[in-house]
Order: structure tokens, then C-alpha cells, then sequence
């Protein structure tokens, strides 16, 4: 295997590499960068109004036609405002640390599939930056790096409320990658590869890339994986510090937390990294779970006209993402925040052994199908499942139990 | 430090020498004060610490002293809290108290009775009607005047309004403290109504100076039945909101259920009134023990709980509402016809209208609010419930129309001492809960 095929297995590159090929990563480099902080402008847009929706309010509408250039405008103002860096911070690391947490942001979402195979100026390519075939490994260690990011911002501050939040922060990494891998191992064990164009292609009805027109939705691993699904929902917030799970920069216990002492565009770098793995997690949701950018096509036009090649499946993969989006915004409007204490619970004490177990249970599900084994193994290997996750409930000293010994 | 030397051994020079030894002590000590305060908190310098009594030996070096406020989101004002945490854990806290002390009860020496109210109105802003009502108690106590039974009913029915608003605002902000942003907007949603209404009635959001020594500033507004009832219906719908918004929220009850406990004995032990006393299973209530106003005719219940804890002081303060919203329909259906105010010109003024027809009328208006009215020599302690505890005015008076000396004793204050043993072993998270349930409002405790 070549060493190209390892990093991206895209027709475009099927026939060597010319000028047009790099012009043609270019142009997609750029424009997925310009589509995320799209994205990131409108989530915060639509996630300010629709908030202000459940609350009774207005919500932004100044700037722009019912606000949508808020969040565009705050970014200006924080362009152009003081930025301050305090005495007691380390300098270096404290410039440094901003940029470490947005540059794995962008780079998750580069492995995301937005649409399906287009021409380019004669080139057949995926709508895709890349398409490396650890795919899905490569997001779990962005996401491991971008953390980084938070905990120098929060050590380096030379701040103990940062430094508190930075150490949460880590923490709170630690518990939820290990869930967020496990539910994704469901998934992969059932798509049987890595990469997410392949996972996504997994979902259709026929292996083929032109087929739209099928209505794909109980092909989705969503249906399989539902339990892993909700897992990976609840792992992905708490990963990208968003409520109910935003401890981080809990601003009613730290301030603001590992970005306390930051201020000007410093500031709004976190901010735009933080939403641009949010918007990250739900698309890797959208393309484990929901069938990525598959979705009918519309039949009064030609099949593979450029409606049906280029609008249709972005249009289809955009909808997914901001109705998953929509059900961030819902969560943070609803609940109250989560105990540091009662975090780790969440996610040792019941995530990690539903997500394992879960996994296990697809494998078996997986297997059992190749080798033709009983059918009852189907029965008997959730069952099994469920009885370890009794035991294991039973067994896991509780709380207030823990605190009694410790008295 | 040099050693302990004889004064009359002393030659010039040596005194010399101990006065700079001194002096760089005394410097020394100021710095490290008016510096960061945490540093008071160390070792070898604990016996600087001035306030709260001395802090036992820091268990291990693995701790950090971290200063929560005066300047920070959920410390309700300017409340600084000292805390020594071991990674996440409260080892143990300190309120530190005094930002925003500006002086009142000193003020108030210096204030007429008449102008009293204007005074005290700030000190619970809150809450403003309830500490106008004490002052006016105690002075009416002191004058020996009976208030119409119009003007008890009216300032009952303030006070009750008061009590909505004030524990919406509770609501509002210990949602927030919670995380839950939604609860704050929906509670002061409400509270915004409340205020109006208390605008229309009043003249004023906040700080009403409308109920004063002899009555009430002015009688009730045309079509003032409807608008109570009006808010009284959009505020019970608000409580059908938070309830099912949060009362039966698991993640609401892991915060709050078993949070900050604290017991009978101690709340007694420290003073400590009103929700907090009622939720320990406690049914002190003063509008019932020590009843005044028109209370003995209205019906309603003391609310209260047996656990002592954050959730238990939530639900209080969410069903007191509803016993608010009982009293206010009382008052609407049972406020008698009459007058506002005693006819004692000595203490309220006359009509506006008959100051141009009146020499006699002028010449009051002009006397009351010029030299106010004396006041019999005499000291007296009024008490009622505010909705944050017993709210009391201790007054004495020498026979001016300047009090000698106003104390009140605000429940928060007292309240606000409960935290320690509080948040004993509990987290950062949990503090931040524990001082929203106590709902402390720093003018009253500083005053």
C-alpha cells in the first residue's frame, strides 16, 4: 500500500497528481475552512435565538436581518479590543495556547463527508478534504490534542481559576474519550473499516455512490447502535465542555475558567474552537449514525445532474447536523449544570460499561451473522450484557456509601 | 525581634531602633492585609488575622487558598468567600463581609422619622417593603398610634407582593447559580410583573418609601383589584413552570438534594431564620408566632421541610410563593373601605388639596417636613417576617424626632453564618449552591 492511499483514498488522485489536482485541494481546503466558520457564525446565531425563543425573549436582532450577523459583529469588536496578558502568566505558552486548541478543531472536521463524488474541471472527487483510512482514529486524536490547548491556556495563566478549570478540563477528557472511543468502536465494528467515507457508503442500501434515490434510513447504524448513539451524544457535549457538562468554564464557579485571563481575539479563538468541535462532534455523529450525507434525491430532475450530485446529499448531510445541533441547544436551555464529582460518576460508573458492553454485544451481533452461529447467541449475548451491567450497578459503591467510609 | 528590653533601660538610641522595628512590623502587617487576602490565611502569619477567630493549622502543603469574589459571578453582590480547597473539596471556608458596608444605621441617626423609611427602604433591596414596615412598626409602637385597619391591610398586601418578588428573584438566581440559564429568565420574567404591579401601586420598582410611620404614602390605584389578580394568576403559571422545570430534574436533585445540611439545633444556635430554620423542620414562622398586620384573618400555612438541605430550602421558597399568592386574594376580596393613613396631622400630612385652602394644613405640612415629629423617649424592638427570616428594628429614642439609635437585624446577616458548617466537605460546585440557597442580600448584611 502506498503511502498516498494511507492518507486519502480519493478518486482525485487516482490518476496522478497535476496542477488542476492541487488546485482542486486548495479550493476544498479553503472551502471547508470558510464552511466551518460558516457554521460556527450560524450556530451561534441560531443557538442565541433559539435559546432566546424558549426564554422569552428577542435575542439578538440588530446586526443583519434577525441578527444573523451577531456573532460576525462580536468577532470584530474582540478583533480590534485590548488584548491583555497578565504578570504572572507564562508568556509563551499562553500566546501559544489558543491556536493548539483551534487547529485540531479545524483538522477533525477535514475527515468529515459533507456530499457525495462531484466533478471537478474533469476530476472525479469526494466532497471531502480528506479521506484517510484511520478516518475515525484520526478524530479521536484531534480531539486528544485539542485539549492541550485548554490546559496550557488554564496552567499557563498563572491563575488559580483557570488552573482549576484546565485541571477539570483534563479530567474531564480523560473520563469521556473513553467512552466516546468505546461508542464509536460499536459503530466500526459493525461498518467494518475506519474510514468515514466507507462508513457512510456502509449505509446505503447498495455500495454505489450515485444511488440517492433509495431512502436509506433503516440502513443507518443509528438502528443497530442506538444505545451507542445516545452514548456518543452525551460523551461528544461532554467532551466539547458544553452543557450540561460545560464545568470548564463554569462561569458561577470559576469566572470563566481556563479562559479567564483572556481577552481580545484570544478569547474569541477559544470560543470559535470550542463551537467548531461541537459542530465537529455532531457531524461525526451525522456520519456514524445517521447516514452522513445519504438522503433521497429529488426525481424530477436528472440523477446525476449537478442538483442531485452537489445540492442534494450537502443539503442532506447540513440538515442532519442542525437538527443535531438544535438538540444541544434544547439540553442547554433545559438542564442545570452537572457536580464535577457526579461528572466522573456519569462516566466511569455507567458510561464506559454500557459503551463496552455494548460494543461487545455488537461483536457478537457482527460475528454471529458471518459464521452462521445459533440463534439464540442473539438472545443470550444482550441478556449476558445486561446481567454484567446489573452486577456491575449493584456493585459500584454509590456516593453518599463512599463518603460514609471516608468519614 | 530583638529581645524584650526594660523601658527605663532604654537609651535614645535603642528606643529609636525599636519604634523603626515596630513601625516595619506594623507595615509589614498592613501590607500583607490590604494585599491579596488569601496571604492572611498562611502559616506563620495567622496571628495577623484579625476577623473570624484564628483558622486551625493547614492539614497539608497539597491545599491552595483560592478567594471566591468580592468580584465574581454567583456571590450575590459583594460577598467574598475565603476557601482552602484540596483539589475540589472545601478543607474549610470563611465569609468575609464589609464591601458594601455604607453606614445606614448611622445615617439614620442623623434622619428625621419622617425620612426614616426613605433609609431603610435600601437596605434589603430585595425587599424594601418589609424593612419599611419594621421601621414603621417600631415608630408607631413608639408613638403609641393605632394605624387603620385600611392602611394594615394595604401594606399586608405590599408585603405579600414583596414576598413574591423577592423569592422569584431567589428562583432567578439560584437557577443561574445551578447553570440552569433558563430558570433565571423565567423567574425574573415574573418578578418583572411583580414589580410593575408594585410600581403601579407604589410609584416605584424598588425602594418605595411608600409605607411610612402612621399609614400608607397613598391609597391603592383605580382598578388596582384586577391588576393583582392579573399577576397573581401570571405568577402561579410561572410556578407551574419552574416546577416542572426543575423540581423533579435529576440532575437538579443530584445538585441539590443532601447539599448543605444543616440541622434544628444549629439554625437556633446561630440565629439563623426564615427558609433555612423552616426547612429544617422547623415551622417558625413570625406572621404565625408573633402574629401582626392583619395576619390572624387570613389563611394560609407555614411551609416547611424536614431535610435542611438546598433542594428542601428551593421548594420552600417556590411554595411560599403559593402562600403569598393565598394572603394577596384574601386582600383583594377582604380590603375594608376607610382610610390610609391615622388623621393625626402631628405624623402624616394633610391632603395636598388643603394646604391652599388651610393656614392650620399649611402650617403642618410645612412643620412635618421640616422638623418631622418627636418622638417619646423610649426604646422598643419590633420583629417580623421578611421573606428572608425575622427582620427586626430596634429603636431608641430621647424624645427628638431623631432617633438616638436605629439597629436592624437583618436576617441576612444572621442567615449568612450558616455557610460555614454548610459547606463543611463540600465541593466548589456545592458552595456556589449553598450560598444561592441562603440568599443572602449583601446591603443587608453590611447595611
Amino acid at each position: 500500500m502506498n503511502p498516498g492511499r494511507l492518507l486519502a483514498a480519493d478518486p482525485l488522485f487516482s490518476n496522478g497528481i497535476d496542477l488542476t489536482v492541487v488546485l482542486i485541494v486548495i479550493g476544498k481546503t479553503i472551502a471547508v475552512f470558510v464552511l466551518l466558520l460558516v457554521l460556527v457564525l450560524f450556530y451561534i446565531w441560531f443557538l442565541r435565538k433559539v435559546i432566546a425563543d424558549m426564554q422569552n425573549r428577542v435575542g439578538p436582532d440588530n446586526a443583519g436581518p434577525f441578527g444573523v450577523l451577531q456573532a460576525l459583529a462580536d468577532g470584530i469588536k474582540l478583533f480590534f479590543k485590548e488584548q491583555t496578558i497578565p504578570d504572572s502568566a507564562d508568556r509563551r505558552m499562553f500566546l501559544l495556547a489558543p491556536y493548539l486548541s483551534l487547529l485540531p478543531a479545524f483538522l477533525a472536521f477535514s475527515i468529515i463527508p459533507i456530499g457525495g463524488v462531484v466533478t471537478v474541471a474533469g476530476h472525479r472527487t469526494l466532497v471531502q478534504l480528506a479521506d484517510p483510512q484511520i478516518g475515525i482514529l484520526f478524530l479521536l486524536m484531534m480531539s486528544g490534542i485539542g485539549i492541550y490547548g485548554v490546559m496550557l491556556a488554564g496552567w499557563s495563566s498563572g491563575s488559580k481559576y483557570p488552573l482549576l478549570g484546565s485541571v477539570r478540563a483534563s479530567a474531564q477528557l480523560l473520563s469521556y474519550e473513553a467512552a466516546l472511543g468505546l461508542a464509536v468502536a460499536a459503530v466500526l465494528i459493525q461498518a467494518g473499516t475506519l474510514s468515514t467515507r466507507g462508513i457512510v457508503a456502509r449505509q446505503l442500501w447498495v455500495g454505489s455512490w450515485s444511488t440517492f434515490g433509495d431512502w436509506p434510513v433503516w440502513n443507518w447504524f443509528l438502528w443497530p447502535t442506538v444505545i451507542a448513539f445516545f452514548i456518543f451524544l452525551i460523551a461528544a457535549v461532554a467532551e466539547t465542555n458544553h452543557p450540561p457538562f460545560d464545568l470548564v468554564e463554569a462561569e458561577q464557579e470559576l469566572v470563566g475558567g481556563f479562559h479567564t485571563e483572556y481577552s481580545g481575539i484570544r478569547f474569541a479563538i477559544f470560543f470559535l474552537a470550542e463551537f467548531m468541535n461541537l459542530i465537529t462532534m455532531c457531524a461525526i455523529a451525522v456520519t456514524l449514525f445517521l447516514g452522513g450525507p445519504a438522503g433521497p434525491a429529488l426525481g424530477f430532475v436528472s440523477a446525476n445532474g449537478w442538483i442531485n450530485a452537489w445540492i442534494m446529499p450537502i443539503f442532506w448531510f447540513l440538515t442532519k447536523l442542525v437538527i443535531l445541533l438544535f438538540g444541544t441547544v434544547w439540553v442547554r436551555a433545559s438542564l442545570p449544570r452537572l457536580r464535577y464529582d457526579q461528572l466522573m460518576d456519569l462516566g466511569w460508573k455507567y458510561l464506559i460499561e454500557a459503551a463496552f458492553l455494548f460494543a461487545m454485544v455488537s461483536g457478537v451481533y457482527v460475528i454471529a451473522r458471518q459464521e452462521n452461529w445459533p440463534g439464540w447467541v442473539y438472545v443470550a449475548a444482550p441478556v449476558g450484557a445486561v446481567a454484567v451491567y446489573a452486577i456491575l450497578y449493584l456493585c459500584i459503591p454509590r456516593r453518599d456509601e463512599l463518603s460514609e467510609e471516608i468519614r | 525581634m530583638s529581645e524584650p528590653v526594660d523601658e527605663e533601660e532604654l537609651t535614645e538610641e535603642q528606643a529609636e531602633e525599636l519604634i523603626d522595628e515596630l513601625d516595619a512590623l506594623e507595615t509589614a502587617r498592613l501590607e500583607r492585609q490590604t494585599g491579596e487576602g488569601a496571604q492572611e490565611l498562611t502559616r506563620g502569619q495567622r496571628e495577623l488575622v484579625l476577623t473570624g477567630g484564628h483558622w486551625p493549622e493547614p492539614e497539608s502543603d497539597e491545599t491552595m487558598i483560592i478567594n471566591m469574589g468580592p468580584q465574581h459571578p454567583s456571590t450575590h453582590g459583594v460577598l467574598r468567600i475565603m476557601m482552602e480547597l484540596d483539589g475540589e473539596t472545601l478543607v474549610r471556608s470563611k465569609a468575609v463581609i464589609g464591601y458594601l458596608h455604607t453606614g445606614m444605621e448611622k445615617t439614620a441617626e442623623e434622619l428625621m422619622y419622617v425620612q426614616g423609611s426613605t433609609n431603610v427602604t435600601r437596605m434589603d433591596y430585595a425587599s424594601p417593603l418589609s424593612n419599611e414596615l419594621v421601621f414603621s412598626l417600631a415608630t408607631e409602637r413608639l408613638l403609641d398610634i393605632e394605624v387603620p385597619d385600611r392602611a394594615q391591610w394595604i401594606r399586608m398586601l405590599l408585603v405579600e407582593l414583596n414576598r413574591i418578588s423577592s423569592h422569584l428573584l431567589f428562583q432567578a438566581t439560584n437557577g443561574m447559580d445551578l447553570g440552569a440559564v433558563s430558570m433565571m429568565l423565567f423567574g425574573w420574567r415574573e418578578r418583572e410583573e411583580t414589580l410593575r404591579l408594585l410600581e403601579q401601586i407604589t410609584g416605584l420598582r424598588m425602594n418605595h418609601n411608600f409605607i411610612r410611620p402612621g399609614g400608607v404614602a397613598a391609597d391603592l390605584p383605580d382598578g388596582w383589584q384586577e391588576s393583582v389578580l392579573h399577576v397573581c394568576e401570571l405568577v402561579e403559571a410561572g410556578i407551574d413552570d419552574y416546577d416542572r422545570l426543575l423540581t423533579e430534574n435529576p440532575i437538579f436533585q443530584e445538585r441539590t438534594v443532601g447539599v448543605g445540611t444543616i440541622t434544628t439545633q444549629q439554625c437556633l444556635d446561630l440565629g439563623i431564620t426564615g427558609p433555612i430554620l423552616r426547612s429544617t423542620g422547623f415551622p417558625w414562622d413570625l406572621r404565625k408566632e408573633q402574629p401582626y398586620l392583619k395576619y390572624p384573618e387570613v389563611d394560609f400555612d407555614v411551609v416547611y421541610t424536614e431535610n435542611g438541605d438546598v433542594y428542601d430550602r428551593y421548594r420552600i421558597r417556590l411554595f411560599e410563593i403559593a402562600e403569598s399568592i393565598r394572603i394577596v386574594r384574601q386582600c383583594v376580596e377582604k380590603m375594608p373601605p376607610g382610610d390610609y393613613r391615622v388623621q393625626d396631622r402631628k405624623v402624616t400630612p394633610p391632603p395636598r388639596a388643603r394646604i391652599n385652602e388651610s393656614m392650620e394644613a399649611l402650617i403642618h405640612h410645612f412643620k412635618l417636613f421640616t422638623e418631622g415629629f418627636r418622638v417619646p423617649a423610649g426604646e422598643t424592638y419590633v420583629a417580623i417576617e421578611s421573606p428572608r427570616g425575622e427582620i427586626g428594628c430596634y429603636i431608641v429614642a430621647d424624645g427628638t424626632a431623631k432617633p438616638y439609635r436605629l439597629h436592624i437585624r437583618g436576617p441576612s446577616f444572621y442567615n449568612l453564618q450558616s455557610m460555614a458548617p454548610m459547606v463543611e466537605g463540600a465541593m466548589v460546585a456545592d458552595a456556589v449552591a449553598i450560598v444561592s440557597s441562603i440568599d443572602p442580600i449583601l446591603g443587608e448584611v453590611d447595611r
